[in-house]
């Protein structure tokens, strides 16, 4: 508890030793980056002890009234998302400084990044409602500062606004969930919530919950903001921001669920709908984008879909008496939610660096890239295997798991369970398929091929600072991905403690299969090297001739000519065509000879123009009514002031007789 | 174990022996007389002699494209059973890892495709991408349906117990056809033989391999041929010729050249889609699978 105290001092420090250093950019660069590994490095080692074993710590500081005692503590959830807030900030800081370095106002951006890190710390420690409140609120405030730094643009100011509304529509959804959780007159520490709650109350928690944290995670239809907000957020932040700010969502959800006890089987099933409307359309809607970041944006809808997928099979395992698909979703989920945050972080980062280097992240535009920028091209080639869930790397163990899961439940429950946990089976399945050719569309039209427009001869690879975080993450990738049977076992405490009955020999047989599962991968990784040993044994006494890609006989095709990320996932798009609602606006040539054509695409976002748009327009014009009492004439104020302090006073005058 | 081993190596041996057979029957059915039976190891054996001509717009994923393609339908045989038999690495849920080596395999097959920055290719490669995403899930609730109905979990086993005589075991088995057909590349979805690239799927996407790299293509596809009959052979063979115990992988061996006279006959038959309709296709086999999964759960 002490090294996570020192740990947040240190984040403090070096936050305002950035706001300081304000003149000087480069040592308030410098020093703000340094404290995310000082944070880590204070606590690693006492926050690895609690996740192995499972002891929680607490601290209890008396506080003034009304609100009792400052409640702190790290229990093995706690500590298993620490981790994973650490572990990225560093990688992430890491990068900032190289993508920051021109940047005028680098050191109020360290000033928040900082202030990020240490509230999410905050939000995961904390014990006491308020607490959790303030925590809460000052990580969206400060990751609303850093959304907007290029806020002379009029793109990122909307889109940061959307966030900040949107942030707060959430919180928004928490208050009564916390009212409703509080005993009456009672304390507001964590422990003391939940306790003799009806039914009808818990359920409504965990809706509000669901709302509530959802909106920060991004399930879908609550997931306005994240498309918007990530393209206009400078990289790294999008990084860490879609790798781990978006999971405290699921984390909340997670914290809340451990206070409500027993779910019903219908909190599964609520779960496993959205889950699955996350996944698929946050998937479909990534294919039809044009936009690098925002296609990610619209990835990490998908796969926070798939994380709230295991977690729903989790509690249906838990409510229906299957304990062993309970444990199975619960470590898939957990496990995605880190793997995620490595293969995001990365992605975005990669994006970050194509954006840097090029200055675009529109990918109709790139092309070739692969050649010019062999770093950033063949990390950002595994970041996109493992978001695929592709073997050797560590989506797919996760998701590997929570099929696993799926598939145990649907074995082993009575029908009206196992038909929908089939479905989400089928979903899943789909979501693989379209996943794999949204990546297959965002790297080979990014990265391979020939440059769509001239691209300058000034494109070349980022400094070390930027590269060198990217190598460690697609490192991660696959270490994460061959340590399987590693990885399951450490996050046993933290399914422990959600109330998922795990013992020695589930945890063993989870072990077993997840060492099959890395020897098929290791054997696979083997073979790939051994057949291309014997391919260059086989070609390297051999003359081989480059030439130009055959064209079919067609003469002279252009760059232009190849497909682009638009006609790729075309024939998808138009499959889906009545989910997506794409714009398409064409000039086709009218005449037989050829002459200039345009053709645009865009699909915009179906819930924010289905829902949320017509539903501040509708309030927007219901309180434009109102406005007759905002005239400006200061006399009439103060006799509406006045009128209702006199009101009161009667009302008050009346109670008391 | 030894017997798994023993037909993991007839497959990697046999494989090639697919595509003449298929050759065979259709060139039965046009009254020709059709290419030799051991033709594709001919073709393997020059192409293993030649050396490549390269694009100047690849780079080294083109080259990586057909080695991780082939290792990876080589790393699926290893969890695939022959008719009855067990596989050389089984597990709960082994079949998933099954389908993602598989997609392993394509995606890199499409990457090194769009390397080439050939419009053909990538022409190709977005429609494998499209037509497998619609496979995918028909091959992982089909399968699912059969792990209901034997209570099994690893394929040796729910591919051991599964009875064509069950009405769920006979509709995954014609769901699993279709994908066949769809991932294979043959009629009605894609037509090995065709001179258009316009119409091609699979084999637009190898238009720039040769030499050794087409070799390894060639042969990474005929083995993903035998993995799929094999899978095939399993759910519709009747069990009392599964249970048969041979020291020689012999029933397994007739169950994938049956499957082979089936496609065959198909090819035969039918002819090719409209692209426009092969979706409406997989979604029919995606149905299937689903009223199999529900007649299982019932």
């Amino acid at each position: 508890m002490t090294q996570t105290l020192i740990a947040l001092a240190a984040l403090l420090v070096s936050a305002s030793a950035a706001l300081g250093l304000r003149s000087r950019a480069r040592a308030a660069s410098r020093l703000g980056a340094a404290g995310s590994p000082a944070a880590l490095a204070i606590c690693v080692v006492a926050l690895i002890r609690v996740l192995s074993s499972g002891h929680a710590v607490a601290l209890r500081v008396s506080w003034a009234e009304p609100f009792g005692e400052l409640t702190l503590g790290i229990d093995a959830l706690s500590s298993f998302f620490l981790l994973i807030i650490l572990s990225l900030s560093v990688v992430t800081a890491l990068y900032g400084v190289g993508y920051l370095e021109r940047s005028s106002q680098s050191s109020v951006s360290w000033f928040f990044f900082n202030l990020l890190v240490a509230s999410m710390i905050v939000v995961v420690i904390a014990r006491h409602v308020l607490v959790f409140l303030l925590a809460w609120e000052t990580m969206a405030l400060t990751s609303f500062f850093l959304v907007a730094h290029h806020h002379g643009q009029r793109s990122v100011r909307r889109a940061s606004w959307i966030y900040l509304i949107a942030s707060h529509l959430g919180s928004f959804f928490l208050l009564p969930m916390f009212f409703l959780l509080a005993p009456a007159g009672g304390s507001l520490a964590f422990s003391d919530l939940g306790h003799a709650l009806a039914p009808w109350a818990a359920s409504s928690c965990f809706v509000l919950a669901v709302i509530g944290f959802g909106c920060k995670a991004g399930l879908m239809p609550l997931h306005v903001w994240l498309p918007e907000a990530h393209p206009a957020a400078p990289s790294h932040v999008s990084a860490l921001m879609s790798g781990v700010m978006i999971k405290m969502g699921v984390y909340g959800l997670l914290r809340v669920a451990m206070l409500l006890g027993e779910p019903p089987l219908w909190w599964g099933w609520l779960l496993l709908a959205l889950g699955a409307i996350s996944a698929l359309l946050g998937v479909l809607f990534a294919l039809a984008q044009h936009d690098l970041k925002r296609l990610l944006a619209y990835h990490s809808v998908e796969n926070v879909g798939i994380i709230v997928l295991g977690i729903g099979v989790g509690f249906t395992g838990l409510s229906s008496g299957a304990p062993h698909v309970a444990v199975l979703g619960f470590t898939g989920a957990l496990l995605h939610v880190l793997n995620h945050a490595v293969f995001k972080g990365l992605l975005f980062l990669g994006a970050g660096s194509v954006l840097r280097a090029t200055h675009t992240a529109e990918i109709d535009e790139l092309g070739g890239l692969m050649r010019r920028m062999p770093v950033t091209g063949s990390t950002f080639l595994v970041g996109c295997l493992s978001i695929c869930g592709l073997p050797p790397f560590n989506g797919f163990v996760s998701e590997f798991l929570i099929y696993w899961a799926m598939i145990a439940g649907v074995l082993s429950l009575t029908a009206a369970t196992a038909v929908p946990l089939g479905a989400t089976v089928a979903v899943l399945a789909s979501v693989g398929g379209l996943a794999l050719a949204c990546f297959a569309k965002a790297f080979g039209i990014v990265f391979l091929g020939l440059p769509r427009r001239t691209t300058p001869q000034s494109v070349v690879e980022n400094g070390p600072s930027m590269t060198a975080p990217m190598v460690l993450l697609a490192a991660a990738c696959l270490a994460l991905g061959l340590s399987g049977p590693l990885l399951a076992p450490a996050v046993a405490t933290v399914v422990a403690d959600l109330h998922a009955p795990i013992d020695a020999a589930s945890i063993h047989a989870t072990t077993r299969v997840l060492s099959r599962v890395t020897l098929i991968a290791a054997a696979f990784m083997a073979l790939v090297a051994a057949m291309a040993l014997v391919r260059h044994r086989l070609l390297c006494r051999r003359e081989s001739r480059a030439a130009p890609t055959w064209d079919c006989g067609y003469v002279a095709p252009s760059a232009t000519m190849q497909y682009t990320a638009s006609s790729f996932a075309q024939p998808i798009v138009d499959l889906y065509g009545s989910l997506l609602r794409t714009r398409k606006r064409l000039d086709a040539p009218e005449i037989h000879f050829p002459e200039a054509a345009h053709l645009e695409t865009e699909t915009p976002d179906l819930s924010r123009e289905g829902i949320y748009e017509p539903l501040f327009e509708a309030i927007g014009v219901a309180l434009r009514r109102m406005l007759v009492l905002q005239h400006g004439q200061l006399h009439i104020y103060v006799l509406a002031v006045v009128l209702t302090l006199i009101a009161l006073l009667l009302w008050q005058v009346g109670w008391n007789s | 174990m030894t017997t798994a081993l023993l037909d993991f190596l007839t497959a990697l041996a046999l494989a090639p022996l697919l595509p003449g057979v298929i050759a065979r029957v259709k060139a039965l059915f046009a009254g020709r007389q059709g290419p030799p039976l051991l033709q594709a190891y001919f073709d393997l054996c020059k192409l293993l002699r030649k050396s490549g001509v390269y694009s100047t717009a690849t780079t080294w994923i083109f080259r990586a494209g057909p080695i991780v393609a082939c290792a990876s339908v080589v790393a699926a045989l290893a969890l695939t059973p022959a008719a009855g038999r067990t596989a050389l690495i089984s597990f709960p849920a082994d079949f998933v890892l099954l389908a993602y080596l598989l997609a392993c395999g394509r995606f890199f097959t499409v990457l090194a495709a769009l390397d080439t920055g050939s419009s053909f290719e990538g022409m190709g490669a977005s429609r494998e991408v499209h037509y497998a995403a619609l496979g995918e899930p028909a091959l992982l609730l089909g399968l699912l349906a059969l792990a209901r109905q034997t209570g099994t979990m690893s394929l040796p086993s729910l591919l051991g117990r599964a009875s064509p005589l069950a009405p769920e075991a006979a509709l995954v088995g014609a769901a699993l056809f279709i994908v066949l057909l769809c991932e294979n590349a043959r009629i009605p979805f894609d037509d090995p033989n065709t001179h258009l690239e316009l119409t091609m799927i699979h084999e637009a996407m190898v238009l720039d391999h040769g030499g050794v790299d087409l070799a390894l293509i060639h042969y990474g596809s005929w083995l993903k041929l035998w993995l799929w009959s094999a899978l095939l052979a399993g759910v519709l063979m009747p069990v009392a010729l599964k249970t048969i115990v041979t020291p020689v992988p012999l029933v397994g061996v007739t169950g994938v050249l049956a499957v082979a006279l089936g496609i065959g006959v198909v090819e035969s038959c039918i002819a090719r889609l409209r692209l426009l309709r092969v979706p409406h296709l997989l979604a029919t086999a995606l149905a299937l699978a689903a009223v199999a999964f529900i007649l299982g759960v019932r």
